[in-house]
C-alpha cells in the first residue's frame, strides 16, 4: 500500500506538470482526487488495515493527499497565468493606428485675441460693456468733440442711414464712452469691444466692417502716467513680460493730449524689419486723457475728474499675434484656416 | 506731407541723420512715415565731357568715346546711344558705379573695344522728363539705320545717294557737318545732291555721315512719323538716349548736387488738428523746437515799382464776409513766363509737385513753404479789374483748370469778376483765367476761406485739391500778407515781372492776440509729472507759446497763443504741448489708483462665452460674417416678396449693392459660408456664429441688434438628426425644459419635410432642418446643407435654473422592451409623449431604440420600439408591477394612436 501511495503521488505529480490547459488539469484531479480517484481508490481499502498499520498509513495518505492538491494548486495557478499570457499577445494592438476621431470645433482666432485682451482688462477691474453698433452720429461724433465738418464724418467714409447723417454704423467703439459717462456711475472702468464700420474697399490690411476694444477710466485724480502703467501692463501680459513700449504725441478729437502707443518690433527687436516696416516699432493703440469738454458734455466736472481712454484695432492684434498676413482670412471663414485655431 | 531737408535747412539747422531726425520727430508729435535719400543708390557717377566720338570698327551703331571725367586721362567709353555730340556734358558712370535699382557698372569690352564705364540716360538716374524736361529726346529717320520690313522690297533703296527722291520733296541728305547750339539745338550741314542745305534742328541723333531725309522745300527732316514708319524699320532712332547736361557744372563734379540727388525727403503723417505743419516753415518751427534749435525766418522784401496804382487796377468786394475772413491780393505786371530756374523745379519735385511755369510754380512754392495756398489770375481776364468773393448763383458754371465743367450751387464760394466767376475759392482756377504763356499782368491771390464752406464745396464736386485740403482744416488768417509778399519777392528775384507798390488786403474779422491761463500745477496733476514750473514755461516758449514780459513764473500765469496754432484752447491742450517737449516717454508709469472696481462679465455675456465653447464642444467652429448683406439676399434664401423681415436698414452710401442693407437674418451669412467651404471641396464642414440681426424699430430711431446662434453644417453622415443632437445637447446644457421640436412645413427656407421648429413650452426658441435644395441651388450647392437658428434672448429666457442635487438610485430598476405597430404619420413624439402620460409613477425613462419598416409590417405601417426604465425610490419593484404598467401603456397606445403590440 506504502509503495501504491508512492507511485500514484509520483505519477500524479508529473501528470499535473505535464497538463496542457485548465481541462485537462481538473481531469486529472478528478482522475486522482475524485470520488472515484485512484487516492480515493487506496483510501477505501484502509479497512483492511491492521490497526497498527492503519494510523501511519492514513498519515502518509494525507501527505500525499496535501502534496497533490499542493501541486494541482500551484500547477492551475501556472496555466491561468500562462493562458493570460497567451492572450494578453493574442490582444496585442499596432498602437501606431490612428485614434477614433473625435470632433472639436475651433474658436475663431479674433475671438481668441479678443477673450485674452477682455480677461486682462477684467483682471484689473474692468467691466465688459456692449452697445449698438447701428449708433447716432451725435454720440459717435458729436459728443466725441468731432464736431460738423470732420473728416471722418464724410459720407466718403462713414455709412449712414438717412440723409440727415443722424443715424449710422458707428465708425469706432468710441461712443461706448459716452454710453458708459451717460448711464454709469463714477468711478468707471470699461472696456467696449465690438463690431466697426468704414468704408473702406477690402484688400489684404482693410476691411469695411472690423472690430475695436475701447477702455476707459474716469476717476479723481486719474493722469497719464496712470494710462501708461496700466497700457503698459496690458502690452506685457499681451506679448510677454520685458515688451519693451513707446508713447508717441499724436490726435485724437476726444482726448488730449493725446498718444499712440507703440511696441518694439519683436522680430528684429526695434533695429528694423519687413514686419516693422524698418521702423522697429509696431504701433499698437491710440489713447490719451479723455478731453475735458468731452467730460462736460456728459456732465462730468473736468476740474474733479479726470480719465484716460484707448481703442485698438482688433483686427490687428490677431492678425499680429498668429502671424496671418491677409486679413480677407478673417472673413473668409475657409475651415480649413479656422481648424489652424 | 513731404519735406526736403535741404529746404527745411534754410530755416532751421539740424545736424541729424535721417534716423535720429525722423525719430525725434516722431516723439515729439510730427510722425514720420518715410525717410529717403534721393541719392542713396548712386556711387561713383560724375559729370563727363565727351572730347572725342568714333565709330565703333566693329558695330554698326555703336560710338567709342573719349571722357573727360575730370581725371588725368580721359576715360573711353562705348555707347550704343546717338544723341550725343563731342562737346556734350554727360552723366558718366565710372568702373565700379553704382545706379538706382542697385545696377552695378564695371569696366569691360564691347565688341573688342574696352569700356571703362558707362553713359547714363535719364531712367538709368531714376529720374524722368519731368524732372528735367529739356532732356526729351528727338530722332531723326537716319536712312544708314533703315531696315525694310521685306528685305527683298525695300522703299529705300539701300545705295540711294544724296538727292534720291524718297517722296514729295523729301530727298536723301548726306550729312557733312553737325554744329551744337547753345540752347541744346543743332545745326545740320547737308548735301542733298543738287545744293547744301543748313537746318537748325532739335533732333538729336545726328552726326557727320548719316544719311538723312530732307524736305528740300520745307528744309525740315524727317521723323520717323513724317515717313510713316515703324520703329522695327529704324530700329536704332528712337526717342530716347543719354541725359546731355545743360547744367552749371563741370568734368569730375558729383553728380547728385548735379541732380539734385544730394537730397533728403522725409515724408511726415500730418494730423488734421495741425494744418500749420502742412508746410515747410510749420515743420521747421516743430524742429526748432524739438531740437531746441534757433528757428531762422526771412522776412520778404518787395522792390515793388511796377506801373500804375494798385487801387485804381484792382478793386475786391466780399459780400460774403463770414466765408471769407481775409482777402489780400498784390499784382505783378510785364510778366515773362517761362520755366522756372533749376533750384525752384527741383525743390518743388523733392516734395512731389510738378514744375509747370515760373508765375504758377511760384504760387506753389510759397504754399509748400507757408503753408497758405495761392492762387495767380491773369489779369487781362479779371473784367472791370474788380473782383468779387461771392457765393455761386444757383446752376452757375465754370470751367476749372482741369478742363470739366463744373455746375455750382450758392453754398459753393467763387472768386468772380464784375461778370463771372474765374475761379472756385479755395479749390480751383478757372480756366477763363489761366496763366498762358502770354499772360502779361498778373493777380495774386492769397486769402483765407472758411474751412467748413470750402470742405463742402469740395466734397460736392467731388474735387479735394491741396488747397482744398489745407482751407478745410482751417488756416492762420495772419499767414496771407507774407506768403503773397513771398510770392511778389520771388517773382522779382526770378525776373519773372515788376511789383505793383501796394496790397489789398480785406480783413473781415479782428485779429486779436489768444491768451489762456497757464497753471503748471494742474498740468503735472493731470500728466502724473513732477515737472518745474519754469521748465514748463520753457517747452512752451519753444512753440511760441509765450508769456508776459518772456519770464517763467512759478505758479500759473497767462500764455499768449500763436495764431497758427488754433488748436491750442484751453489747459489740456498746453499739457499736450509741455508733455511733447517734456518727453511722453518721460512720464512716469503708474498703476491705477483710488476706489477699487470689480471686474467682470454679466451674466449675459457669461452665457455668451458658455454658449460658443458648447458648441465647440459640440464639433462646431467659430465664423464671423458681415453685418452687412445683399437685397438679393432674401430672394436667395427664398422669402416671399411681403416677407415682414424684408424691411431692413438700408445704408444710403454702401460700398456697394452686396453690402447695402443691416442683416434681419443670419442666415444667409451662414449660407455664403457653408457654400464657400463647399466650393473649396472642404469636406465635413460645422460651423457656428454667435452675431446680431438689425431689426428697424428700436430706441431713438436706431435698430434692436437682437443676437442669434446659427449653426451650419454639411458632410457624409451628415443629417437632419446629427443636427438635432447638436441642438439637443446645447439645450440640455442651458437646462432649459420642456423643450420640444414641433415640425415645420411653411418655412420658406428649410426642406418642408426637414425642418422643426424649437419650442420650450410655448415659447419658440428657433427653427432648425435641411435647407431647401432649391436655396442650396441658389448656393451652388447640391449637397445637403442643414442649418439651426436659435434666438439668443430666448434661449437666455428659457435657461434653466442652476442644478440641484437629485439622490442616486437606492433599488434597481426593471427594463421593458416594447414594439409597436402603427400608421406611418404617428410620429415617434407622439408615441412618446402617449408612453410617458400612460406611464405611471414608475416609469422613468423612455428612450427609442427601432424604428422598422418592411417585411411583417404591414405597408404604410412601421413598427418602433422603446426601451422603458421602471423603478421606485422605495423599494424593489416586482415583475408583476412593471407588467402591470407596461399593460397600460399599451392600452393606451392602441386607444389613442392605434398602435398595436407587435
Amino acid at each position: 500500500m506504502k509503495d501504491q501511495l508512492a507511485k500514484i503521488r509520483a505519477e500524479a505529480l508529473a501528470a499535473f506538470e505535464g497538463a496542457a490547459d485548465a481541462a485537462g488539469l481538473d481531469a486529472l484531479r478528478v482522475k486522482y482526487l475524485g470520488k472515484k480517484g485512484e487516492l480515493t481508490g487506496v483510501l477505501k481499502m484502509m479497512g483492511k488495515l491492521s490497526p497498527e498499520e492503519r494510523p501511519v498509513m492514513g498519515q502518509l495518505a494525507n501527505d500525499v493527499r496535501a502534496a497533490l492538491e499542493n501541486a494541482l494548486e500551484s500547477c492551475s495557478k501556472k496555466l491561468e497565468s500562462a493562458a493570460l499570457e497567451r492572450r494578453l499577445k493574442d490582444e496585442a494592438l499596432d498602437v501606431t493606428i490612428p485614434g477614433k476621431p473625435v470632433v472639436l470645433g475651433h474658436q475663431h482666432p479674433m475671438n481668441i485675441a479678443l477673450d485674452e485682451l477682455k480677461d486682462i482688462f477684467i483682471g484689473m477691474g474692468f467691466t465688459v460693456m456692449d452697445g449698438p453698433e447701428v449708433e447716432l452720429a451725435e454720440l459717435n461724433f458729436d459728443r466725441l468733440n468731432a464736431e460738423e465738418g470732420h473728416p471722418s464724418r464724410d459720407w466718403s467714409d462713414t455709412f449712414y442711414f438717412d440723409t440727415d447723417s443722424r443715424v449710422m454704423l458707428r465708425s469706432q467703439t468710441s461712443p461706448m464712452q459716452v454710453r458708459a459717462m451717460d448711464t454709469m456711475p463714477l468711478p468707471i472702468r470699461i472696456v467696449a469691444p465690438g463690431r466697426v464700420y468704414r468704408k473702406d474697399e477690402v484688400d489684404a490690411t482693410h476691411s469695411p466692417m472690423f472690430h475695436q476694444v475701447e477702455g476707459m477710466v474716469i476717476d479723481k485724480g486719474v493722469t497719464m502716467a496712470d494710462l501708461k502703467g496700466t497700457l503698459n501692463a496690458v502690452a506685457e501680459k499681451l506679448f510677454g513680460k520685458g515688451t519693451v513700449t513707446r508713447f508717441r504725441p499724436h490726435h485724437f478729437p476726444f482726448t488730449e493730449p493725446s498718444c499712440e502707443m507703440d511696441i518694439q518690433c519683436h522680430k528684429c527687436g526695434g533695429a528694423g524689419c519687413a514686419t516693422c516696416k524698418g521702423e522697429g516699432w509696431i504701433e499698437l493703440l491710440g489713447a490719451g486723457m479723455v478731453h475735458p469738454r468731452v467730460l462736460e458734455m456728459s456732465g462730468i466736472d473736468p476740474e474733479v475728474y479726470s480719465g484716460w481712454a484707448f481703442g485698438m484695432g482688433l483686427e490687428r492684434t490677431a492678425l499680429r499675434r498668429f502671424m496671418i498676413d491677409d486679413l480677407r482670412l478673417i472673413f473668409e471663414n475657409d475651415v480649413r484656416f479656422l481648424e489652424q485655431f | 506731407m513731404k519735406l526736403s531737408r535741404k529746404w527745411l535747412s534754410e530755416f532751421v539747422a539740424v545736424d541729424a541723420n535721417d534716423k535720429d531726425f525722423a525719430e525725434a520727430m516722431t516723439l515729439s508729435g510730427s510722425k514720420v512715415e518715410t525717410t529717403e535719400d534721393l541719392g542713396a543708390e548712386i556711387k561713383n557717377v560724375v559729370v563727363g565731357r565727351i572730347r572725342k566720338m568714333e565709330r565703333h570698327p566693329d558695330s554698326d551703331h555703336m560710338w567709342v568715346c573719349r571722357v573727360d571725367a575730370g581725371k588725368n586721362e580721359a576715360v573711353q567709353i562705348v555707347t550704343g546711344a546717338w544723341n550725343i555730340h563731342e562737346g556734350d556734358l554727360v552723366p558718366t558712370a565710372l568702373h565700379k558705379a553704382l545706379l538706382p535699382g542697385g545696377k552695378k557698372i564695371e569696366k569691360g569690352k564691347l565688341r573688342g573695344v574696352l569700356s571703362d564705364g558707362m553713359l547714363c540716360s535719364l531712367s538709368e538716374l531714376g529720374l524722368d522728363e519731368r524732372d528735367f524736361p529739356y532732356a526729351v529726346i528727338e530722332a531723326a529717320a537716319l536712312l544708314n539705320d533703315y531696315k525694310p520690313i521685306d528685305p527683298s522690297k525695300p522703299s529705300i533703296p539701300a545705295d540711294a545717294a544724296p538727292g534720291h527722291k524718297i517722296f514729295g520733296s523729301v530727298r536723301a541728305a548726306l550729312v557733312t557737318r553737325v554744329e551744337s547750339l547753345e540752347d541744346g539745338r543743332f545745326t545740320v550741314y547737308c548735301n542733298a545732291g543738287e545744293a547744301t542745305h543748313t537746318v537748325t534742328t532739335s533732333l538729336a541723333n545726328i552726326h557727320e555721315h548719316d544719311m538723312l531725309a530732307l524736305d528740300v522745300e520745307k528744309e525740315h527732316i524727317c521723323t520717323l512719323a513724317d515717313l510713316h514708319a515703324e520703329q522695327r524699320e529704324f530700329p536704332h532712332c528712337i526717342p530716347d538716349g543719354i541725359f546731355v547736361l545743360h547744367e552749371d557744372c563741370r568734368p569730375g563734379d558729383d553728380i547728385k548736387p548735379v541732380i539734385n540727388a544730394d537730397d533728403h525727403v522725409v515724408e511726415f503723417e500730418i494730423t488734421p488738428n495741425r494744418p500749420d505743419c502742412l508746410s515747410i516753415i510749420g515743420l521747421a518751427r516743430e524742429a526748432s523746437a524739438t531740437f531746441d534749435t534757433p528757428l531762422t525766418l526771412h522776412e520778404p522784401v518787395v522792390r515793388g515799382g511796377a506801373d500804375g496804382v494798385l487801387a485804381e487796377l484792382l478793386d475786391v468786394e466780399t459780400p460774403d464776409p463770414e466765408l471769407c475772413p481775409r482777402y489780400t491780393a498784390r499784382m505783378v505786371r510785364n510778366v515773362k513766363i517761362g520755366p522756372s530756374p533749376k533750384w525752384m523745379r527741383e525743390r518743388l519735385r523733392s516734395m512731389g509737385v510738378r514744375p509747370i511755369n515760373n508765375i504758377v510754380d511760384i504760387t506753389n512754392y510759397v504754399m509748400l513753404e507757408y503753408g497758405q495756398p495761392m492762387h495767380a489770375f491773369d489779369y487781362r481776364y479779371v473784367k472791370g479789374g474788380k473782383i468779387v468773393v461771392r457765393r455761386a448763383k444757383e446752376g452757375e458754371e465754370l470751367t476749372t483748370l482741369d478742363g470739366n465743367v463744373r455746375k455750382l450751387t450758392p453754398n459753393m464760394l467763387v472768386i468772380a469778376d464784375e461778370t463771372r466767376a474765374v475761379g472756385l475759392a479755395g479749390i480751383m482756377g478757372g480756366e477763363n483765367s489761366e496763366i498762358v504763356d502770354d499772360t502779361v499782368d498778373v493777380v495774386f491771390e492769397s486769402a483765407n476761406f472758411d474751412g467748413t464752406c470750402i470742405r463742402k464745396a469740395a466734397l460736392a464736386l467731388g474735387m479735394r485739391t491741396e488747397a482744398s485740403a489745407k482751407f478745410e482744416k482751417g488756416l492762420d488768417p495772419l499767414n496771407t500778407l507774407p506768403a503773397v509778399n513771398r510770392a511778389c519777392e520771388l517773382v522779382e528775384l526770378l525776373g519773372a515781372g515788376q511789383v505793383v507798390d501796394g496790397v489789398i488786403d480785406v480783413l473781415n474779422y479782428v485779429p486779436q492776440p489768444r491768451t489762456i491761463t497757464m497753471d503748471p500745477a494742474r498740468v503735472n496733476a493731470l500728466l502724473g509729472t513732477d515737472i518745474q514750473a519754469a521748465d514748463m514755461y520753457q517747452y512752451l516758449e519753444r512753440v511760441e507759446i509765450h508769456t508776459e514780459n518772456h519770464d517763467f513764473p512759478n505758479g500759473p500765469a497767462q500764455v499768449s497763443i500763436p495764431s497758427w496754432r488754433g488748436d491750442v484752447e484751453r489747459m489740456a491742450d498746453l499739457a499736450e504741448e509741455v508733455a511733447r517737449f517734456y518727453g511722453y516717454n518721460n512720464i512716469p508709469i503708474t498703476l491705477q489708483r483710488g476706489e477699487t472696481t470689480q471686474g467682470g462679465y454679466t451674466p449675459v455675456q457669461q452665457a455668451e462665452r458658455r454658449l460658443g465653447s458648447l458648441c465647440r464642444a459640440c464639433g462646431y467652429s467659430e465664423i464671423i460674417t458681415y453685418s452687412f448683406i445683399s437685397p438679393a439676399c432674401y430672394d436667395k434664401i427664398g422669402w416671399a416678396p411681403d416677407e415682414p423681415l424684408r424691411n431692413s436698414l438700408k445704408i444710403l452710401n454702401p460700398l456697394g449693392e452686396d453690402t447695402s442693407i443691416m442683416r434681419t437674418t443670419t442666415l444667409p451669412s451662414m449660407l455664403d459660408i457653408l457654400a464657400r467651404n463647399y466650393s473649396y471641396r472642404n469636406k465635413d464642414v460645422r460651423l457656428y456664429e454667435i452675431g446680431r440681426v438689425y431689426l428697424p424699430g428700436g430706441p431713438d430711431g436706431l435698430a434692436n441688434e437682437p443676437r442669434m446662434l446659427t449653426l451650419g453644417a454639411y458632410g457624409e453622415g451628415y443629417d437632419f438628426f446629427t443636427l438635432k443632437g447638436a441642438v439637443e445637447a446645447i439645450l440640455r446644457d442651458l437646462r432649459i425644459e420642456n423643450v420640444t421640436f414641433m415640425a415645420c412645413q411653411d418655412d420658406p427656407s428649410y426642406h418642408p419635410g426637414r425642418c422643426a421648429g424649437v419650442y420650450a413650452g410655448e415659447k419658440l426658441l428657433g427653427v432648425m432642418g435641411q435647407i431647401h435644395p432649391a436655396v442650396a441651388a441658389n448656393y451652388d450647392v447640391d449637397c445637403e446643407l442643414y442649418c439651426a437658428e436659435l434666438s439668443f434672448d430666448a434661449l437666455m429666457e428659457a435657461q434653466g435654473s442652476g442644478a440641484v442635487y437629485q439622490p442616486l438610485p437606492r433599488f434597481p430598476a426593471v427594463t421593458r422592451d416594447i414594439a409597436v405597430v402603427c400608421k406611418e404619420e404617428v410620429t415617434v413624439g407622439a408615441l412618446e409623449a402617449c408612453i410617458r402620460r400612460a406611464g405611471g409613477k414608475l416609469l422613468r425613462d423612455v428612450v427609442l431604440f427601432d424604428i422598422y419598416r418592411g417585411q411583417g409590417v404591414a405597408e404604410g405601417s412601421k413598427s418602433v420600439a422603446f426601451s422603458m426604465t421602471l423603478r421606485a425610490d422605495d423599494r424593489s419593484i416586482t415583475a408583476a408591477e412593471a407588467d402591470e404598467e407596461v399593460k397600460d401603456i399599451l392600452t393606451a397606445l392602441e386607444q389613442e394612436l392605434g398602435a398595436s403590440l407587435r
